[in-house]
């Protein structure tokens, strides 16, 4: 964790520019803002099915995708808000989306669960635990086909590193040099199974050694480290070196949905890991760095609380699509 | 507010049946292998991918994909592990964005192990997403028994793909129908499981050369008949032709007609036949129980009960697993006589 006061030249090659750094500032606010809203919607009984909170771990979503181009490819998890927003999603669609109204991604046929913007090659949340691993590499067998020189990152949980599908996708991707990254946003739980318990060996990153390819470590609480690392992966996979796991160590603060009994953990686990808050590190750094004031960083998050409510009112004032949608869409 | 039941499946007009070359006599294998050189010629996107397709004597162990890596390479003709769910998870995010994979599943068996991205992803992303994707991927498999591959290696599973919205169902019987119904396949912007059949390879018949396209839900009628509407695919469809051949001289007329594909499915065509025959007979390799004959005998009834003389019937596989034996693999396929029986049954009340 060294180094984070040199926030914007880096000793590495990376670099970013104030205008960079604000939007990752803006974009992680925006994630901690539409979430709490949405727990909020949801309790107040407005918003049905599940919704599943990234507060916590803004820095994942925002360093990795700070790292890409904007046509690389994403695909997601259930709790796949964070990584919409990241890759320049529409929080307006989002939440009306949530809302279940004609105006949202997709028309409210999908819910949470079932965002994508494919005009941001942003390939879906996905309801299915280890659902987006296979697609993203199919999406990185698209790019190597075109010659597009696109990249697909795959964002998954820990709990999807024990599914099937990643030894197989895993072990194809490296054999067909697909340029894919897959990102494993370690919060430590899933639902209820800790990380620690569930993953054999202890070190996920470990495991790609059995593949062949490079699996890093990262403090997925700090900004810089995740872009680092991604930015590295993703270099490396749009070169043509193949595939590689980023294992970044985070924490959700907030339990696995809005209605987790929360149950499995000790509050002082909870308080650990919200000392290491990415956003306060994030902000911390950049004024001291003296690439943001105060004045700024106050006026973004005014903004972003507007443009949130914002899209909430929008969501509400929506209308819930007509029963001549229900069977529209099924084929093309 | 009443709202349509099944989902409206977009189809070609029959007139998009269209057969530009002269006709060859090819094996049901070569038809699809043509179909395959022609799209992969006629469209970048296309490529194939799934286990042994490439190196195995040349393409398969059917000769399907033979010759394809010759012409195309390795980067459009890929050899897969053995990896059944990601085969077709990889397949749904490729089609996804742009690609237009033709994949391979061995046998139909091993379905099971892709289920996921078939059942929860290819066939749901179009609807979960507003319209907003497409996934125009074609997952080929063969079925059926009648070669001696046993219990995990002969089933016909055909209705687990039929029970699930947003997917298309292909099932050829004839090698013309092969080629067309997988070049249409292929241009198809939905997901579609295209079940070949493992007895049917070596069957030859006349092939149009180039152009040969059949739309996806139109149904044929391979023979007419005033009696019994016999509907069967894969290899029942000549075992029915055979049934009415043997029948003629009892004076029953067996009217078969091979949907050719289930979803979507021609059922007008099939109404049409029973509003005439007053009589249906349905006929799969697949087991009975929940087999796609169901569907077609409920829909019959929902639909024209008024015309049926007599309660339909299904003539398909018994409920258990193949069996290897000759004698026990054939006892429990439905048979020639099965279906002579059963025809006879439903015209003189026999039972
Ligand atoms: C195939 C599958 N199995 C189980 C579930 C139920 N489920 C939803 S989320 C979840 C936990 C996932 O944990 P993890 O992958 O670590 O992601 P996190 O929730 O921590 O972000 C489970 C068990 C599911 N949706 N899909
Ligand atoms: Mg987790």
């Amino acid at each position: 964790m060294a180094g984070r006061n040199s926030a914007t030249k880096r000793p590495t090659r990376t670099y970013l520019s104030k205008d960079q750094l604000a939007t990752a500032v803006r974009l992680m606010l925006t994630i901690r803002e539409f979430d709490e809203q949405a727990m909020a919607l949801y309790r107040a009984g407005e918003m049905r099915g599940t919704t599943h909170p990234y507060i916590g771990m803004e820095a994942v979503g925002t360093g990795v995708m700070t790292a890409l181009r904007p046509d690389d490819y994403v695909t997601s998890t259930h709790r796949g808000h964070g990584h919409t927003i990241a890759k320049g999603g529409d929080i307006r669609k989002m939440m009306a989306e949530l809302l279940g109204r004609a105006t949202g991604y997709s028309g409210g046929k999908g819910g949470s669960m079932h965002i994508a913007d494919m005009d941001k090659n942003m390939l879906g949340a996905n309801g299915i635990v280890g659902g987006g691993i296979g697609l993203a590499a199919g999406a990185a067998l698209t790019a190597k086909l075109q010659g597009s020189g696109r990249v697909a990152v795959c964002f998954f949980g820990d709990g999807a590193l024990n599914q099937g599908i990643l030894h197989e996708v895993s072990n194809l991707s490296a054999i067909w040099k697909l340029p894919v990254v897959f990102v494993c946003e370690n919060n430590q739980y899933a639902m209820s199974a800790r990380a620690d318990w569930s993953v054999a060996g202890g070190d996920p990153a470990g495991r790609a050694a059995a593949y062949g390819i490079p699996g890093v470590n990262v403090d997925g609480m700090d900004f810089f480290a995740v872009y680092d690392a991604a930015s590295k992966l993703v270099q490396r996979a749009r070169e043509g070196g193949g595939p590689s796991y980023l294992v970044c160590q985070t924490y959700r603060y907030h339990g696995h949905h809005a209605g987790d009994p929360l149950n499995y953990r000790q509050k002082e686990e909870v308080e650990r890991w919200r000392k290491l808050d990415p956003i306060d590190r994030l902000t911390q750094a950049l004024l001291s760095g003296k690439v943001l004031t105060e004045a700024e960083i106050a006026a973004t998050r005014q903004s972003v609380v507007e443009a949130v409510q914002e899209a909430v009112e929008f969501a509400k004032s929506s209308p819930e699509p007509g029963v001549d949608q229900l069977m529209t869409d099924v084929y093309a | 507010m009443a709202v349509a039941r099944t989902a409206p499946v977009a189809r070609l007009v029959p007139a998009a049946v269209a057969s530009a070359g002269e006709t060859r006599v090819l094996t049901y294998a070569q038809a699809l292998n043509e179909a395959l050189f022609e799209e992969m010629r006629r469209d970048a996107a296309v490529f194939v991918m799934g286990e042994d397709v490439a190196a195995w004597g040349g393409g398969g162990i059917f000769g399907v994909t033979k010759g394809l890596m010759e012409e195309f390479g390795a980067e459009r003709v890929r050899d897969t592990p053995i990896s059944e769910e990601a085969i077709a998870a990889v397949a749904v995010g490729a089609a996804a964005t742009g690609s237009r994979p033709v994949a391979e599943i061995m046998y139909v068996d091993f379905m099971g192990l892709a289920m996921e991205p078939i059942v929860n992803q290819a066939a749901k992303l179009r609807y979960m997403f507003g319209g907003k994707a497409k996934v125009p991927m074609v997952l080929r498999a063969q079925e059926g028994a009648g070669r001696g591959n046993a219990a995990q290696h002969s089933q016909s599973l055909e209705a687990w793909f039929c029970h699930i919205p947003g997917l298309k169902v292909v099932t050829p019987s004839a090698p013309a129908d092969a080629k067309g119904l997988l070049k249409s396949a292929i241009r198809d912007d939905n997901p579609v499981i295209f079940l070949e059949h493992k007895a049917l390879y070596f069957n030859k018949g006349p092939v149009p050369s180039g152009e040969h396209l059949v739309p996806l839900g139109i149904a044929d009628v391979k023979r007419t008949g005033a009696h019994v509407t016999v509907v069967g695919i894969h290899t029942m469809v000549d075992k029915a032709l055979q049934a009415a051949e043997a029948l003629t001289s009892e004076g029953i007329e067996l009217e078969v007609i091979d949907p050719r594909t289930l979803v979507p499915l021609d059922e007008e065509t099939i109404f049409e036949s029973v509003r005439k025959t007053g009589r249906l007979i349905v006929t799969h390799e697949a087991y009975t129980n929940a087999g796609f004959g169901a569907e077609i005998v409920s829909r019959v009834v929902t639909s024209v009960f008024d015309y049926l003389d007599a309660p339909p019937l299904r003539v398909c596989a018994r409920d258990v697993p193949v069996p290897y034996a000759v004698p026990l693999e054939a006892a429990a396929l439905p048979q020639v006589d099965d279906l002579i029986a059963a025809a006879r049954s439903l015209v003189r009340g026999e039972r």
